[in-house]
Order: structure tokens, then C-alpha cells, then sequence
């Protein structure tokens, strides 16, 4: 009988963002517009995973983030790690890290709040990590991560 | 405090509290002085409200200074639809300070921020309204000789007030013990708590308005609306729990001031008015002197 497994590949050049949960996997694709790379991208998800039960992974050639974009996925996947490859090896891990302040990226839950009224670019202060709250910094009220709606 | 915004109580320091309350005493002595001759401040009411508009505009008056403003948007551009950006842009060009009360939270914030003069919050929405907070503050000094170490029982609908909520953080500052007492719909939210936890301040909550008022320094009372409500029959269960009578003051200390930061409708009967205790008119008076020593000090006249 012949082996049919289809292997994905490692990638020469390039990201691995691993860890991500599997529940939020299409958002992470979504917050990085990835569907509108050209890049090779490879997307696996509800893969076994010992510590998040299910996860999510992405490879993606010649493609490597800028903070405020790996900022972005820290929203949603406060856990997720990136590899940074060069020629098949990995050079750096990188965790993503919630910033203490969030700009434009996030919508604030109140629908009386100016930033859902007017065009206002929306800012929060980060006042918790672990179970992320942000504070927005104009109506004063608190998102949390369940409301976290992106932009 | 030159030129500085003052949009949320938490943009003030203890120092400035201080500063204010003190300077509001001194208008309080004498209040007709000409220091704000020659300045142009604007009052943009883009909803209703008698007592902080006018309040503001006595304040502004008796010191000499010129009011241009509406006190209801339906006359002005931003019935056009123009956006609060813009009309900020253009009053920040005629006026040396605004004054502004809207109804969407946070229009205070990015109103300063737009703004090349500066910018006192008179309520936006839910959110803040930082000038009645130093009135009632400077009302609790008056009344108390001081603010630190009070015992403050918060009254009523704890979840939705504003005024609770800056009075809250304002006077966290101070070392006050707070009682907390709503209905279950109605509890002070975690977040403040939460506030006070971190202060390491002790607070009690409760539903019962008739426990342990002899302890208190302050009662402040707030209107528990109907609107507030997701279960119209848990509002009649309630609706009569947390209006205070003057036979329920009896054994309170001589000096507890009842206030409210009004217009009250019916949770403080009209047999309170009376009592030695009532204070909630003294504290509407209060406020023009407390706007006076925000003004002047914002525009570097005190």
C-alpha cells in the first residue's frame, strides 16, 4: 500500500506563526489580510496540540511582520509563537506581546462612544494582560476579550 | 493648571483638587471680581440642561468674562450633520475656553484633542462630569471640615451614575470608606471596586438603605430609574426601597449632610427638605463657585 500522506513542507525563508487557537485561527488570517498575499501560505488547523487542545498554524514564505502587525494577532491569540526561518532553520521565536496601548486596531464596545459615532481612529489603554481589558481611552469603558471586535 | 483640559476627574492630581476647592472658598467670600474682563468662553450644549449651563454661565458672568454658545444643538451646523470634529475646530478659533456637554462619551476626550484652547467637560453622556464631582467635594469639605477619613454611603443606582462613579475615584484619595447601597440590579460595577481593592480601601455593600445610617458622614442619594430595568416587576419590588424619609435620620450624626446631585424626583421625600440634614440646594449653589476656580485657574487668572 503507498504512504498517501501529504506532507506540508518546511519553508525555506520565512514565518511560522504556531499556537494559535484553533477558534480563532480565521481571525488571525483575517487581522493580517492574508488573503491577499501572493506569498505561498500554508493554513492548518484543529491540529493536536498538548497545551491548547486544538491549535491552529500557519506557514508563510518570504513574509515576516512588522510589531504593530504581530501586535494585531496578540488581540486575539495572546499565545501564539513565531518562528522566524532563514534556509529551513529557525533563527528567532518570537511570542507575541500585548502592547500596553492599543491604536486602531480594536472597536470599542460602546455604541454611545464617539469612536462609533464619528470617524476617530480608537485607542485603548491595556489594563489587563492575562484575560485581555482595554480601557478605551475616550468613553473610559472597558472591552473585554469576549467583545473584542476588530477592524 | 494653566491651560490644562479638564475632561475626567483622574485628569486632576489631589494637589489640583485641593487647589480648586481652596480657590472656590475664596470666590465663595467674594464673588464679583473682574478677573476674566476681556475673555470670550463658549458653552456648547448639545444637550439640554438648566442647572450645569446656567451654574457655568453665572460663574463666567460674575467674574466679568463674555458667554457666546447654544444650548441646544437642533439650531446649530451639527443639525446639518457637521461633525463634532469640525465644530470644535471653528469655536476653538472665537473662544479662549469651551465648555461642552454632549451626549456621546469620550466627545469630551477627542474634543481636547482637536482643540487648540481648552476644554471643560460638563457631562458626556454616562461618562464624566468632573465639575460636579469637585462641587460635591467642595460641598463635603465645607459640610465636614475635611475630606479625609470619611465614611460616604452611596445611594441608589450605583451601576449607571457618573456622579458616582468620579465621586468615587475622586475621593479614593482621601481614605473614605464607602457604603455601597443599590438594589441587586443596580450594584456598584467591579471595575470600581476593583479601583478601591487596588487603594486598599475597605467598602461595604448592601441592599438595605436603613442599615448602619448613623455611621455615616455623607449619605448621597441617586435616582433609581425605571428605565434601568430589564424586569419591570423587580423595579416595583425596589422602586420604594431607597427613598429616604427625614424619620429614617433620626441617630444620624448631627453633621451628616444629605446630598444629591439633582434634579431628585422622588428619592429624597420632600419631609427631608426641612432637616438640618438637607444640604442638596447649598450644593447646587456651590457649583458656581467651584466653576469660577475651574475657569480662572484653567485660563491662569488665579
Amino acid at each position: 500500500m503507498k504512504d498517501k500522506q501529504l506532507s506540508v513542507s518546511a519553508i525555506k525563508e520565512g514565518t511560522v506563526i504556531d499556537h494559535v487557537p484553533a477558534s480563532v485561527l480565521f481571525k488571525v488570517v483575517s487581522i493580517l489580510n492574508l488573503a491577499h498575499l501572493d506569498n505561498m501560505i500554508t493554513i492548518g488547523n484543529s491540529l493536536e496540540s498538548k497545551k491548547l487542545g486544538k491549535k491552529g498554524i500557519i506557514k508563510l514564505s518570504n513574509v515576516f511582520f512588522e510589531d504593530k502587525d504581530i501586535n494585531k494577532i496578540a488581540l486575539v491569540a495572546p499565545c501564539a509563537k513565531l518562528n522566524i526561518i532563514r534556509e529551513y532553520e529557525v533563527v528567532e521565536k518570537r511570542v507575541v506581546e500585548i502592547p500596553d496601548e492599543i491604536v486602531g486596531i480594536a472597536k470599542c464596545v460602546n455604541p454611545k462612544c464617539i469612536t462609533n459615532n464619528e470617524v476617530v481612529t480608537t485607542r485603548f489603554d491595556v489594563v489587563s494582560k492575562s484575560e485581555v481589558k482595554l480601557k478605551c481611552h475616550y468613553c473610559e469603558k472597558i472591552t473585554d476579550q469576549d467583545n473584542i471586535e476588530i477592524i | 493648571m494653566k491651560n490644562k483640559n479638564l475632561v475626567s476627574i483622574t485628569d486632576f492630581s489631589k494637589k489640583e483638587y485641593l487647589r480648586i476647592l481652596e480657590l472656590a472658598a475664596e470666590f465663595e467670600a467674594h464673588p464679583r471680581q473682574d478677573i476674566l474682563k476681556g475673555f470670550v468662553i463658549s458653552t456648547l450644549f448639545f444637550e439640554p440642561s438648566t442647572r450645569t449651563r446656567l451654574s457655568f454661565e453665572t460663574a463666567i458672568n460674575a467674574l466679568g468674562g463674555r458667554v457666546i454658545g447654544f444650548s441646544d444643538s437642533g439650531a446649530t451646523s451639527a443639525s446639518k450633520g457637521e461633525t463634532l470634529h469640525d465644530t470644535i475646530k471653528m469655536v476653538s478659533n472665537y473662544a479662549d475656553l469651551i465648555v461642552m456637554r454632549h451626549p456621546l462619551e469620550g466627545s469630551a476626550r477627542l474634543a481636547s484633542e482637536v482643540s487648540s484652547v481648552p476644554i471643560v467637560n460638563a457631562g458626556d453622556g454616562a461618562n464624566q462630569h468632573p465639575t460636579q464631582t469637585l462641587l460635591d467635594m467642595y460641598s463635603i469639605l465645607k459640610t465636614q471640615g475635611t475630606l479625609e477619613n470619611l465614611k460616604i454611603f452611596m445611594v441608589g443606582d450605583l451601576k449607571y451614575g457618573r456622579t458616582v462613579h468620579s465621586l468615587l475615584q475622586a475621593m479614593s484619595e482621601f481614605n473614605t470608606t464607602f457604603h455601597f447601597i443599590s438594589p441587586d440590579e443596580l450594584k456598584m460595577p467591579s471595575s470600581y471596586k476593583l479601583y478601591l481593592d487596588k487603594k486598599g480601601l475597605t467598602y461595604h455593600e448592601s441592599s438595605d438603605l436603613t442599615e448602619f445610617l448613623n455611621e455615616a458622614d455623607i449619605i448621597y442619594m441617586t435616582r433609581v430609574q425605571q428605565e434601568r430595568f430589564t424586569d419591570p416587576i423587580e423595579y416595583e419590588r425596589v422602586k420604594n426601597a431607597y427613598i429616604l424619609h427625614n424619620n429614617m435620620l433620626e441617630g444620624c450624626k448631627e453633621t451628616m449632610k444629605v446630598l444629591h446631585p439633582l434634579p431628585r424626583v422622588n428619592e429624597i421625600h420632600t419631609d427631608v427638605d426641612g432637616s438640618p440634614h438637607a444640604y442638596y440646594f447649598d450644593q447646587a449653589r456651590n457649583g458656581v463657585f467651584v466653576r469660577m476656580a475651574i475657569i480662572s485657574s484653567i485660563l491662569g487668572k488665579r
